[in-house]
């Protein structure tokens, strides 16, 4: 009985009450008189990435204009943040852009010790630069595979897959966990790397770059990959920079702006690398773009080993009053226990000031804005996350364009629901 | 002279009803394509070639609920996406089965807030929950071999 | 191209608006100039435009809810930090040129607040200010679109805000076990 009531509830639910009034002038005037015609795409759609709703005002096959429809995944990652202490709110952060977590820890890291005006030893930030070069390989594959096949390139998915199992494999290697690894903490990395990771990695930077060429032989020079991609989502620069676009999407466009040059953070500015640039900002030079960054990615790696294996010390700071002892330390020293009890229960207060601090995300940029209480909680965090912007910029990069475009130009931003929704 | 003579003596497998429909059932589970969140990462995972889900028949994604057996409701549901999932199931055809793959789709997991559906029977039954955040792809094929032994046992009877 | 000079952007807005700019901060090497709120748009827009200044993007609009009692006239917290009202929205704007950041801030009270909208300055305000519209409850004067963002249209309340409850479900135990059962019909046992 109570089945059917429920059951009879959520079909009362279900029964839509709006009227077409309410989208008056957000959508052109034909669409009122039925000339144009109003579909929904989404929130089930096997190429929305996710959950995401598309209404799109269609003339025929020509889309009119588009009115992007999310919060099918708010998550409320903000609000939980504000309820737990800086330190176990880490977790949470995993889940929002799943596809890279670590750039996620990494942002609301360097947000954190902003805030604390915390120092991280070189080695803990040549552990970093490893892990978010890493997660920029994953995150880039699963784009790859996931365009490639809404494109209609099936195989070129399992490929990706292939090689973003290895890179997962590291993650697990250091953190235990293979997505959610909450590795990067305020203040270093969780613990140091362990002695079969260097090993692995450089076998996969071996391995790797021969893969890319594969990816390229797949897609680069394909007739009809060109075809679907050439042409197709063009964004101006100046178009870009309005609306506050990043990342490859901006780079696509030709503009040089890559925070990792920019604004360095965790040594960046030591590091030999490019940033490759677009000329005509459509489809495929965004896919040029990530292709290109694989190989960079490759560099910055080879570059980072290396270093790891001459520079040794401390991977996490030694500031006791906000980085929790090393287990080694709590058999020996009361005061190492006092610290860890107090981290472990309370916390450590944060002044009562705002800072904002952003990071390249495999996305773009990822900006965590941060307002402490004085206390152990924040008052409010904020993360700017690329693919909200990058959603929210989908009305003017599809207009004018083919139905079927639609789905290469979402694929090409590369938007990740979760990320956008928080 | 068909098809019998060019293999030979086929000869004659005798079986019940019952394990000649489950048989087929779970040979052939086509989940609906589907993803919420993470986990759908995840279930990516175990259909790409590490894992590979069509060993168990299931290399087969529909993207319709009208053609899919099995909804693997894989990541958080938020309570603006819960009617969309009850519309998914209410447009499955019969038999259909519910995974809730995760820890978030299974109990609301680490959020444990307003936006969250706290697990997923609050609107759908469902057949078996897998734990994890993300689960890894072993414990989705060990959750799905799960189904599997729960749909062979079923009777006739149950059917109706 | 001879790029200009960069200037200071607070004493070019002080030059520009004089009594607008309320107060000038600095934390962790990071400018926040706190303006009128009615004037907002006019200084963004100035900031944009001017030469030696041009913070050409919008990265990010966070508002910031000061319940239950840090901030008014009676405050004193936080090295004379300045909070007139309830609710405050930064805009994190970015100068590519000079490669730099500045926070634009302003307050809003908690009666009705309000404040006008950026979309003019910056087509990235528009989704940017509808997320604060829809979880702080600030109105934003002249925005174009002004539906919920994130949350279900039949939405009460803006769950950002701190007098909004998290909405935990409790932990079961024995006694309120039936009473969290109640919200699960389908789980069986």
């Amino acid at each position: 009985m109570a089945v059917a009531a429920q059951a009879q509830s959520i079909e009362e639910q279900r029964k839509w009450e709006g009227s077409i009034d309410q989208l008056r002038g957000l959508v052109s005037e034909r669409a009122m008189t039925g000339e144009t015609m109003l579909l929904n795409m989404g929130p089930h759609h096997p190429s929305t990435h996710g959950v995401l709703r598309l209404l799109l005002e269609l003339d025929g096959e020509e889309i009119v204009t588009c009115l992007p429809d999310i919060g099918f995944l708010h998550t409320g990652i903000e609000k939980s943040l504000e309820d737990k202490s800086y330190e176990k709110a880490l977790p949470l952060t995993d889940r929002m852009d799943y596809l890279s977590p670590m750039s996620n820890n990494m942002s609301y890291s360097c947000a954190v010790e902003k805030l604390l005006d915390l120092d991280v030893p070189e080695r803990g930030q040549i552990i970093r630069v490893i892990c978010l070069e890493l997660a920029r390989c994953a995150s880039h594959l699963v784009w790859l595979g996931t365009h490639a096949i809404d494109m209609g390139a099936m195989s070129v998915l399992l490929y990706a897959f292939r090689e973003r199992e290895r890179v997962l494999g590291m993650f697990e290697m250091l953190s235990g966990q293979r997505m959610m690894s909450s590795y990067i903490r305020p203040g270093g990395v969780w613990r140091d790397v362990p002695a079969e990771f260097l090993p692995t990695i450089k076998q996969f930077l071996d391995d790797f770059p021969a893969k890319v060429d594969d990816y390229e032989a797949l897609l680069t020079q394909n007739p009809i990959w060109k075809d679907r991609a050439q042409g197709v989502g063009v964004v101006e620069p100046d178009v870009a920079l309005a609306h506050g676009m990043t990342g490859p999407a901006l780079r696509g466009s030709g503009v040089n702006w890559d925070l990792r040059k920019a604004q360095p953070y965790s040594g960046y500015e030591t590091y030999d690398f490019n940033v490759p640039l677009g000329e005509h900002g459509d489809v495929y030079d965004r896919y040029l773009i990530r292709i290109q960054e694989f190989r960079e990615s490759m560099k910055i790696l080879n570059q980072a080993v290396a270093r790891l294996e001459t520079v040794k010390g401390p991977y996490r700071s030694e500031n006791r009053k906000y980085v929790p002892p090393l287990r080694s330390e709590l058999g020996q020293s009361m005061e190492a226990v006092i610290h860890h009890f107090k981290l472990w229960t309370y916390g450590y207060d944060a002044p009562d000031d705002e800072i904002y601090s952003a990071i390249e995300s495999p996305r773009g940029e990822i900006g965590c804005y941060i307002h402490g209480t004085g206390a152990n909680k924040p008052r409010r965090v904020h993360f700017k996350t690329p693919s909200f912007i990058h959603i929210s910029a989908l009305p003017v990069m599809s207009s004018g364009y083919l139905l079927a475009d639609m789905v290469a130009i979402i694929g090409s931003v590369d938007i990740v629901l979760g990320d956008c929704d928080r | 002279m068909g098809v019998s003579s060019k293999l030979g003596n086929l000869g004659v497998v005798t079986t019940t009803v019952e394990q000649a429909v489950n048989w087929a059932r779970t040979g052939a589970m086509w989940p609906l394509l589907f993803g919420l969140a993470c986990c759908a990462i995840e279930y990516m995972s175990s259909q790409a070639s590490s894992y590979d889900l069509s060993r168990f028949g299931m290399e087969l994604n529909r993207a319709t609920p009208r053609q899919a057996d099995l909804l693997i409701v894989s990541g958080r549901l938020t309570r603006k996406m819960a009617p969309v999932v009850r519309q998914l199931y209410d447009q499955m055809a019969e038999p259909k089965w519910v995974i809730s793959m995760g820890d978030c789709a299974s109990c609301g997991g680490v959020y444990n807030n307003y936006a969250i559906v706290q697990g997923v029977d609050e609107i759908i039954p469902v057949d078996v929950y897998i734990a994890g955040c993300p689960p890894r792809p072993e414990q989705l094929l060990h959750g799905i071999l799960t189904l599997h032994e729960k749909v062979k046992s079923e009777r006739v009877a149950d059917w109706a | 191209m001879e790029i200009p000079a960069a200037r200071d952007p607070v004493s070019a807005a002080r030059d520009a608006f004089g009594d607008a700019v309320l107060h000038v901060k600095q934390f962790r090497g990071e400018t926040t100039l706190v303006v009128e709120a009615a004037r907002l748009p006019e200084v963004l827009d100035f900031l944009r435009v001017s030469s030696g200044l041009v913070y050409n993007m919008l990265s990010d609009i966070s508002a910031v809810d000061y319940y239950p009692e840090d901030y008014g006239d009676e405050f004193d917290g936080a090295d004379g930090d300045y909070r007139p009202g309830r609710f405050a929205v930064s805009y994190h704007i970015l100068s590519m040129l000079y490669n730099r950041r500045l926070r634009v801030k302003a307050f809003a009270a908690e009666e009705d607040p309000r404040l006008p909208t950026a979309t003019v300055v910056w087509p990235a305000a528009n989704w940017l200010e509808r997320e604060i519209a829809d979880m702080m409850g600030i109105t934003f004067d002249g925005h174009p679109d002004q539906r919920r963002l994130l949350m279900p249209d039949d939405w009460h309340g803006h769950p950002h805000r701190r007098d909004y409850p998290l909405g935990k479900e409790t932990v079961a135990f024995s006694f309120n076990e039936a009473e969290i059962r109640k919200h699960k019909p389908f789980a069986q046992n």
